[in-house]
C-alpha cells in the first residue's frame, strides 16, 4: 500500500507517465496487427497521436502553472517539488508531439517544416512554443540554476507564461468552426494568470506597506 | 448577392458548361433518360420485395441495395468500420466517433426531399420512391476531407443530373442549393453554435449536372448508415468532403450563388468551389498531402482529387487561388 509520502514523492511522475504509457501500449497493439480504432487510437491513429501528445503537453503546462497558486491557496507545501517535473513532462510531451508531426506528417523534411512554419501561423505558434520551452528545459537542473543565477533564472522561466499564451492560440486555431474545448483551456489559463497577477499585486502591496511602515519609524 | 467575378479571366458560361448541355440542356438530358442508359423502371421491378420493406421499395432485407458497379478504382476501399466511425457530421457531435454514437436518433423513414425553385416541374419525393426512381449504380470514389485525410468509398446512388433533368430546370437556373434536415431533437448538435443551422451547400448548375456528381443513398451495398448522411446525401468527389452535404431534405435551383455553411463560418478558409487542390493551402495547414485512413504515411494529394481529366474543364480560365 503506497504511503502518502510515496505519493508526494512519486505521484507526479506516475500521473504524467500514465498517458504516455497508455499511448505506447496501444501502439504496441497496432504493431502487432491490431485495429487502431479497436485499440482506442481512432481510425486515424497518427492524427490521434499528434492531438493526444499536444493535449498532454498543454495539460502539463497548465498544471505547472497551477502549482504555485494552488500551493498558496491550500498551503500544501509538498506540491512545490512537483513544479519542475511537470515542466519537464510538458517539454517531453511537446517534443514527442513535434517529433510525430515532423516524422510522420512531414516525413522528416526540414524544407517542409520551414514551409509549414512560414506559411501557417497555426504551425508557427506551436513551433515558437516549443522553441521557448527548450531553454527552460535545458536550464532546469540545479547546476544550471546556480550558473545562470537565481534572479535571471526566474526571469527566464517566466517564458512559461508566454508559451502558454502561444499554445492557447495554437489550440484555438487547431479546430474548425466554433468549438468550446480550446476556449475552456484558454479560460483556465486566464484564471491562472489572474491568480498570478493578484499574488504579485498583493506582494507589492505588502512590500509597500512594510516600506511605508519602516519609513514612519 | 452574386459573388461571381465578371472580369477578364472569368469564363463565359458557354465556356464552362459542356457545350452540348449549354446549347440545349433540357433536350439533351431528356434524351439521356429516354435512351435509357439503363431503363429507369427496370430496377424497381427487379428488386426483391422482401419482408420489412415497403411494397414498392428497392431496399432489400437488412437495407441491402441492388446496384450495378459503374466505376471502380485501382485503390483499395477503406474498411466499412472506418467509413462509419470516422465522420465529420457536427449535427451529431464534434468528435470523429460521435456521429456513429449519436446518429441513431435520426429517423430516416418517412423522409421526403423537395426539389423546387427555378424548375418547370417541382417535385417532392418520398425517400423510397427517390431511391427507386433511377437505376442504382455503385461507384468507388476517393473522398478527400479538407482536414487532409482521405478514404476510398463504394457509394450506391445515381447521378444528380438525372434528378435535375426530371424537374426540368428553367433557363434562369444557374446554381443548385442543398439543405440538410433542421431538427435539433433528432440532431442534437444543432443546439450548439458550432455552425449556423441548417447546414447548406451549393453547386454551380454545370457542376451539379456533371456525371460524376452523385446522389448517394447507400454505401458498401446497403442503405447509408445515419452517420454517413442517411437517407440521401451528395457526393462530389473532386471537391473537399464538406461540399458533399448529408441528410438532404431540399434541393433548390436558383439564379444566385447560394450561401454555403463553411464559407459563411470562415470565408477566408472555405470557398464556394472548394475543389481539391494541392497547390492552394488551407490558411492553417498544407493541402499538398493527405493521410489515407488505414495507412500510416501521407500520400500526395491529386488536383481535383484525381478527377481532373473529367472536371478541370468546368473551371477553365478561372484563377483557382482566388476561387478556392
Amino acid at each position: 500500500m503506497p504511503s502518502v509520502a510515496f505519493f508526494r514523492r512519486w505521484g507526479v511522475q506516475l500521473v504524467m507517465a500514465l498517458p504516455l504509457a497508455l499511448l505506447v501500449w496501444r501502439w504496441v497493439g497496432v504493431v502487432q496487427g491490431g485495429e487502431p480504432r479497436a485499440l482506442g487510437l481512432s481510425a486515424e491513429p497518427v492524427d490521434f497521436t499528434i492531438n493526444f501528445l499536444g493535449l498532454w503537453a498543454l495539460r502539463s503546462l497548465w498544471l505547472t502553472l497551477a502549482i504555485t497558486p494552488l500551493r498558496r491557496l491550500t498551503g500544501w507545501s509538498w506540491l512545490a517539488p512537483w513544479r519542475r517535473p511537470l515542466g519537464l513532462w510538458c517539454f517531453a510531451y511537446a517534443s514527442l508531439h513535434l517529433s510525430v508531426y515532423f516524422g510522420l506528417d512531414l516525413l522528416g523534411s526540414v524544407m517542409a517544416l520551414l514551409k509549414d512554419v512560414s506559411r501557417h501561423p497555426f504551425i508557427l505558434l506551436g513551433m515558437a512554443g516549443w522553441c521557448l520551452l527548450l531553454p527552460l528545459a535545458l536550464t532546469s537542473t540545479r547546476g544550471m540554476i546556480r550558473r545562470v543565477g537565481a534572479r535571471r533564472w526566474q526571469n527566464l522561466h517566466r517564458l512559461a507564461y508566454a508559451v502558454a499564451l502561444l499554445v492557447s492560440v495554437h489550440f484555438i486555431l487547431r479546430v474548425k468552426g466554433f468549438q468550446p474545448e480550446p476556449y475552456v483551456y484558454a479560460g483556465v489559463l486566464a484564471v491562472l494568470l489572474g491568480a498570478r497577477g493578484l499574488m504579485a499585486l498583493r506582494a507589492r502591496g505588502m512590500r509597500c506597506a512594510t516600506r511605508s511602515a519602516s519609513e514612519q519609524v | 448577392m452574386l459573388i461571381r467575378q465578371t472580369g477578364a479571366n472569368q469564363p463565359a458560361e458557354s465556356e464552362v458548361t459542356p457545350e452540348g448541355v449549354y446549347t440545349d440542356r433540357r433536350k439533351v438530358l431528356a434524351g439521356m433518360i429516354a435512351a435509357g442508359l439503363v431503363p429507369a423502371a427496370a430496377l424497381a421491378g427487379e428488386a426483391p420485395k422482401r419482408q420489412g420493406a415497403a411494397p414498392d421499395s428497392v431496399v432489400g432485407r437488412g437495407g441491402a441495395l441492388a446496384s450495378r458497379r459503374t466505376r471502380s478504382l485501382d485503390e483499395s476501399p477503406t474498411s466499412l468500420d472506418s467509413v462509419t466511425h470516422y465522420n465529420n457530421f457536427y449535427e451529431f457531435g464534434l468528435g470523429k466517433e460521435d456521429p456513429a454514437r449519436n446518429a441513431g436518433r435520426l429517423h430516416t423513414r418517412p423522409w421526403s426531399v423537395t426539389v423546387d425553385g427555378l424548375v418547370s416541374k417541382p417535385r417532392t419525393l418520398d425517400i423510397d420512391s427517390l431511391t427507386g426512381l433511377f437505376p442504382l449504380e455503385e461507384r468507388i470514389y476517393r473522398h478527400r476531407c479538407v482536414e487532409a485525410w482521405s478514404m476510398v468509398i463504394p457509394w450506391v446512388g445515381f447521378p444528380l443530373a438525372r434528378l435535375l433533368a426530371l424537374v426540368e430546370p428553367l433557363g434562369s437556373a444557374k446554381y443548385v442549393a442543398f439543405e440538410t434536415l433542421h431538427d435539433p431533437r433528432q440532431m442534437p448538435g444543432q443546439n450548439t453554435g458550432v455552425l449556423e443551422w441548417p447546414y447548406v451547400e451549393g453547386l454551380r448548375l454545370d457542376e451539379a449536372m456533371h456525371p460524376l456528381a452523385l446522389l448517394a443513398v447507400g454505401l458498401y451495398g446497403h442503405v447509408l448508415p445515419n452517420q454517413n448522411g442517411a437517407p440521401v446525401r451528395l457526393v462530389v468527389p473532386w471537391k473537399y468532403g464538406f461540399k458533399s452535404i448529408k441528410s438532404i431534405t431540399r434541393i433548390r435551383l436558383v439564379d444566385r450563388m447560394p450561401p454555403t455553411s463553411w464559407n459563411r463560418s470562415a470565408p477566408g478558409e472555405y470557398g464556394f468551389y472548394a475543389n481539391v487542390n494541392p497547390e492552394v493551402d488551407h490558411p492553417r495547414w498544407s493541402q499538398a498531402h493527405e493521410r489515407r485512413i488505414g495507412e500510416f504515411l501521407p500520400r500526395r494529394t491529386l488536383p481535383y482529387n484525381g478527377y481532373g481529366e473529367e472536371v478541370a474543364g468546368l473551371y477553365r480560365g478561372m484563377d483557382l487561388r482566388r476561387w478556392y
